[in-house]
């Protein structure tokens, strides 16, 4: 079955790519057809769905792939990845239907897609270290081409930079795994073989060397400061898609490399470093919400609030590693939360991506400064960019706000420093409202006259993904129902 | 008893639906009465849900329930505010014309987020209503969102609110770590230090949204939105709610032993303050809106003695109160297009219904006996001597000053000299609700005198004692101060007409600041770390071509060099390599007469 999701928009993807009498049309509506089937075959997943357990997966397969160095195709899910999987599935079929009438090559980029949308899915199912690895690292290469083919701007050398940082960061990262694979006894790199046998564990030099290696690789990818750089040259030539895309789903696996392997694979190291970890987590927090405010291109100022954004899940999962007292419970908060931002972030900032888009498509700029009253001749760009806009900034009855709670209720139970990573969310509330006032409010100037409002296929885009927002946010058992007993799991891990 | 909780339910997520749709459908036409059909409906079920007393919870975020629960306080003021949003709405029939459809949908969103606030029984389900309250209030002042200044406005108000909610997430986070779990009930039970922060965080929380000091500024700028807005806002919503937050957690401010006090210090320090404020307003509007923050200083005042029966009863009549008096002074605005004070002069004798009405809300907002305001101050009030003797008198002179500006107003309005060039009129739809909310504001004091005040103080707290002689006191003082209004001019020092110069602070002292910060950072961001890790980057060509230069210059050169010696070598060794037979003859021998030398060195040196 995970197989089956994982191969299928790749199989695909070979198949688009090698028929050059592919059609256009034939090539866009192909797209959307996979990601449609993979959304069903999520949610077919979803609903047969029961926690397995403490360091189980479900849906499991595994087939010997390098017996030679102890590495299987080994992939399942669980209540830590399951979420990630349904949420890349919607945020893949957002940008298929965005992308129904995008002009350029589209052979080329729905094959490229479609592979993304494969290798996405292929790092969150991963149960072994290699498979995850070679996973991550395509994800790389998949994206410097979306960038690098088609950007605006500077892209060749955006990509260039996402895609030699990322590299950098993802070589940082095989060296940690090649360091566990060393310190285990048997030699493997089996996921769930290394948690259960936590190598290292008496040698906090190594294991702290390994850890830092794997959080330099996983950082680098969230991003957190201060390897965020790569990050807004890269939405900011990168095409509409390929930022939702980017910001998304590419984002989180930096994030979900925390919960599946450094935290549970090297627990011990983890509890030594998690006042760095916190530290990183509220600088992120607090720097991505003030570099954003400063900003005045749309695009930027969405992408420094990635890092804000990823900077509370930092702040959550290093927040874990402090044990202090019975806090077992404000920990799984914590963690419950890191994992909801997660799947929230990326529904989030993709529709404000796939919104950003349509600015470009429509007036060729994202300069705030360049619109103005841009609410009389687009209301319903308005209307979904504002309810974006305050899911991003936290508010009650829209994702962001599940996330955001249980992150800062869980971690100032365990440590109350972190009460001060609080102002990023009202910094975030006045450069979104202000990003409002500037863009949508006021007379009508710039470029906003004559700026047609949103067609069918960007509201049926965008819609769901913030409709999705809407559900967690008032319904949250819905998804936290899945996470919880895996959160649970985790903080008894990182507590052994 | 609990009753059905369906109607809880209902009370809450029929406004909110509806208001949802209306948001965000805008249809052209149909949106008054489907908004007035909501409001109404939800009215009743208000009512209902105040006679059965339903609670409802439903699992929200892990450790904590979305829990709602009509208790007797909430019984107090959910009726209210649900008549209060219908009989503004009702009002807005006829005086909102525009955008009618996101309006009136988002006037509902915003009853029933502070219909939530009213009823939440644990912290998710109170920040949840406490947040979209606020953002709604931002999309509500910003209404006329083509004038900047309004959309700032609103902005100031969302922000300056937002900052204080900031202590409800640490309450949350002391809830969890103080063991209590997150039942607003259960916080006065936590542990040790975790209490008071939980407490503080609270308090925070409820004095930003209260608009008591420092965070009343917001209030001023709150006014630039619709009339029946301000209205709704002032009254029973938002502003009220921050009030009565502080009601709903007595216990847990009792408890700790100093949050009681510094609540009660805060709320009439605001009190005397903005009134002062209030005096010195020459704008209707702005008069009201500092009146506002004065009066919801009793509310908070009460709180903080313990008089959560007296403090409500301030509450539900104030709303009546100020809800007519914005409905009055929009009525005025749609009318006239202004609300400074010199130019309604005389505007009660015009439209002699709304003049009566509000003239009844502006003799209650003095203090005047028998009128509401008089009686729920006054149960404040002796629970604020019961505490300290300076309370109370700080107190007596918040009423003194609450006479002087409501005088200010009352005779601004039926003074002789109306202005003639009136360009409109005020329609039916707009004058039926000032006469019932007139009525409140009359009667409602009732809450506050035996027998309903011993009621309200057995199910809320407090004794529901009012003594004549303090009534009698300040009934006295009320009516003196109203009098000498007529005669005596005003003072307006600029501090006061400014509100104490509190948005100038919060301006030198967060936002610049903030803005500062942002913008070296965004700079420091692009100038040094991206530099740094593009010039690192770029050191890596730099190495790469000294690398190549070492690979040309030094180890090609060498090979070439080695190769070289090696040619000349090969040329060195075929130069005796002749052909002739006598000269290898020659060189035979001279080697051998070479080996036999050294040998006999070798030999003799042994």
């Amino acid at each position: 079955m995970l197989s089956l999701i994982v191969f299928l928009p790749l199989a695909v993807a070979v198949v688009v790519a090698a028929v050059p009498s592919l059609g256009a049309a034939a090539a866009r509506w192909a797209w959307v057809a996979v990601s449609a089937v993979e959304l069903v075959l999520v949610g077919v997943l979803w609903a047969g769905y029961e926690d397995p357990g403490p360091n189980g997966l479900a849906f499991e397969e595994q087939v010997p792939w390098i017996p030679g160095v102890g590495s299987s195709y080994h992939v399942g899910v669980d209540g830590l990845s399951l979420p990630l999987v349904a949420m890349t599935a919607v945020v893949f079929l957002a940008c298929a239907v965005y992308a129904l009438r995008d002009g350029e090559r589209p052979r080329a980029q729905t094959a490229l897609f479609l592979f993304l949308q494969g290798v996405s899915l292929g790092v969150f199912v991963a149960a072994d270290l290699i498979v995850f690895f070679v996973f991550f690292d395509l994800s790389i290469v998949g994206m410097y081409f979306v960038i690098a083919g088609w950007g605006h701007g500077n892209a060749a050398r955006s990509a260039l930079k996402f895609f030699l940082y990322t590299f950098l960061g993802s070589l940082a990262l095989l060296l940690g795994f090649i360091g566990l694979y060393v310190a285990s006894d048997p030699h493997t790199f089996d996921i769930l073989e290394l948690v259960a046998a936590t190598p290292l564990e008496d040698n906090p030099l190594a294991g702290g060397l390994v850890l830092a290696a794997i959080l330099v690789g996983l950082a680098v990818k969230t991003p957190t400061v201060p390897f965020h750089t790569w990050l807004p040259p890269a939405h900011t030539d990168a095409p509409a898609t390929g930022s939702a895309v980017l910001a998304g789903v590419l984002l989180k696996m930096g994030t979900y490399g925390f919960v599946r392997i450094a935290m549970p694979i090297l627990p011990e190291a983890w509890r030594g470093w998690a006042w760095v970890i916190v530290v990183v987590g509220i600088v992120s927090v607090l720097y991505g919400a003030f570099v954003a405010l400063a900003q005045t291109n749309l695009k930027r100022m969405i992408a420094y609030t990635s890092v804000n954004h990823m900077g509370y899940i930092i702040l959550a999962l290093g927040a874990v590693g402090l044990i202090a007292g019975d806090t077992a419970q404000a920990r799984s908060v914590a963690v419950t939360g890191a994992v909801v931002q997660m799947v929230s972030h990326g529904l989030i900032t993709a529709a404000l991506f796939l919104l950003a888009g349509v600015m470009r498509t429509r007036a060729g700029t994202y300069d705030m400064g360049a619109y103005g009253g841009l609410a009389t001749p687009a209301p319903r760009f308005a209307a979904l960019f504002a309810i974006a806009a305050f899911a991003s900034l936290g508010l009650p009855g829209l994702s962001g706000f599940i996330a955001e709670f249980q992150i800062f209720a869980g971690s100032i139970a365990v440590a109350p420093v972190t009460a001060i990573a609080l102002p990023g969310i009202l910094i975030t509330a006045a450069l979104f409202l202000l990003a409002l006032q500037r863009v949508f409010t006021g007379p009508t100037q710039g470029q906003s006259p004559g700026f047609a409002d949103l067609h069918g296929r960007e509201l049926w885009s965008v819609g769901p993904l913030l409709a999705l927002s809407l559900l967690i946010g008032v319904l949250p058992q819905v998804l936290l129902g899945v996470i919880e007993p895996a959160s649970a799991a985790l903080v008894d891990l990182v507590g052994r | 008893m609990s009753g059905p909780p369906a109607v809880l339910l209902a009370m809450v997520v029929l406004p909110a639906t509806v208001g949802c749709v209306l948001a965000l459908a805008r249809p052209r036409r149909g949106a008054v009465p489907i908004a007035l059909v909501t409001s109404g409906l939800t009215t009743v079920l208000a009512f209902a849900a105040a006679l059965t007393r339903p609670a409802v919870s439903y699992p929200f975020v892990v450790g904590a329930d979305f829990a709602l629960d009509v208790d007797a306080l909430a019984a107090l003021v959910v009726p209210m505010i649900a008549t209060v949003t219908f009989l503004v709405l009702v009002f807005s029939a006829g005086n909102i014309r525009e955008s009618r459809g996101r309006f009136h949908g988002l006037m509902l969103i915003f009853a029933a987020a502070a219909l939530v606030t009213a009823t939440a029984a644990s912290i998710p389900a109170l920040l949840f209503a406490w947040e979209v309250m606020g953002a709604t209030s931002y999309a509500l002042i910003g209404f006329w969102w083509r004038d900047v200044d309004r959309v700032s406005a609103g902005l100031t108000a969302f922000i300056t609110t937002r900052t204080a909610d900031l202590g409800l997430y640490v309450a949350a986070g002391a809830a969890l770590a103080g063991g209590t779990g997150m039942a607003l009930a259960d916080l006065p039970a936590g542990q040790g230090p975790w209490r008071d922060v939980a407490a503080a965080g609270v308090v925070v929380a409820a004095l930003g949204k209260a608009a008591q000091l420092p965070f009343s500024f917001w209030l001023s700028g709150a006014m630039k939105g619709p009339s029946p807005v301000s209205a709704l806002l002032h009254s029973a919503a938002m502003v009220a709610m921050g009030g009565y937050l502080l009601l709903r957690v007595e216990p847990l401010l009792a408890a700790t032993g100093w949050a009681g006090p510094l609540t009660a210090w805060v709320g009439v320090l605001t009190a005397v303050l903005m009134g002062l404020v209030a005096l010195a307003q020459r704008d209707l509007k702005q008069l009201l809106a500092a009146s506002t923050a004065a009066q919801l200083g009793f509310v908070v005042l009460a709180a903080g003695v313990g008089a959560v029966g007296g403090g409500a009863a301030h509450l539900v009549a104030h709303a009546s109160v100020k809800a007519l008096l914005f409905l009055a002074a929009g009525a005025w605005l749609t009318a006239l297009g202004t609300e400074d004070l010199r130019q309604l002069r005389g505007v009660a004798r015009r439209w002699p219904v709304v003049g009566v009405a509000a003239s009844v809300a502006a003799l209650a907002l003095a203090g005047i006996a028998p009128l509401s305001l008089w009686a729920t101050k006054d149960a404040v009030l002796t629970a604020a001597l019961e505490s300290s003797p300076w309370l109370y008198a700080a107190g007596l002179l918040a009423a003194a000053l609450s006479a002087a500006y409501a005088g200010k107003a009352l005779w601004a309005i039926w003074r002789r000299g109306a202005r003639a060039d009136d360009t409109g009129g005020v329609s039916t739809l707009e004058q039926a609700p000032l006469v019932l909310l007139a009525v409140g504001a009359a009667v409602l004091g009732v809450l506050a005198l035996p027998p309903i005040s011993g009621m309200l103080a057995d199910a809320l707290g407090g004794h529901g004692q009012v003594p004549i002689v303090e009534l009698a006191v300040s009934a006295v003082i009320a009516a003196i101060v109203l009098l000498l209004m007529l005669r005596l001019r005003t003072p307006a020092p600029r501090w006061a007409r400014r509100w104490l110069g509190l948005e100038a602070a919060a301006q030198a002292v967060v936002v610049r600041p903030s803005l500062t910060v942002a913008h070296a950072l965004a700079r420091f961001d692009d100038h040094v770390l991206d530099r740094a890790v593009n010039a690192v980057a770029g050191s890596v060509p730099v190495l790469a071509r000294s690398a190549a230069r070492v690979d040309d210059h030094v180890l090609d050169r060498a090979v070439v060099a080695v190769a070289g010696r090696v040619r000349r070598l090969g040329h060195l060794a075929r130069a005796p390599q002749t052909g002739a037979i006598h000269q290898y003859f020659l060189q035979t021998v001279a080697v051998l007469a070479a080996g036999a030398v050294v040998w006999s060195v070798y030999a003799v040196m042994g």
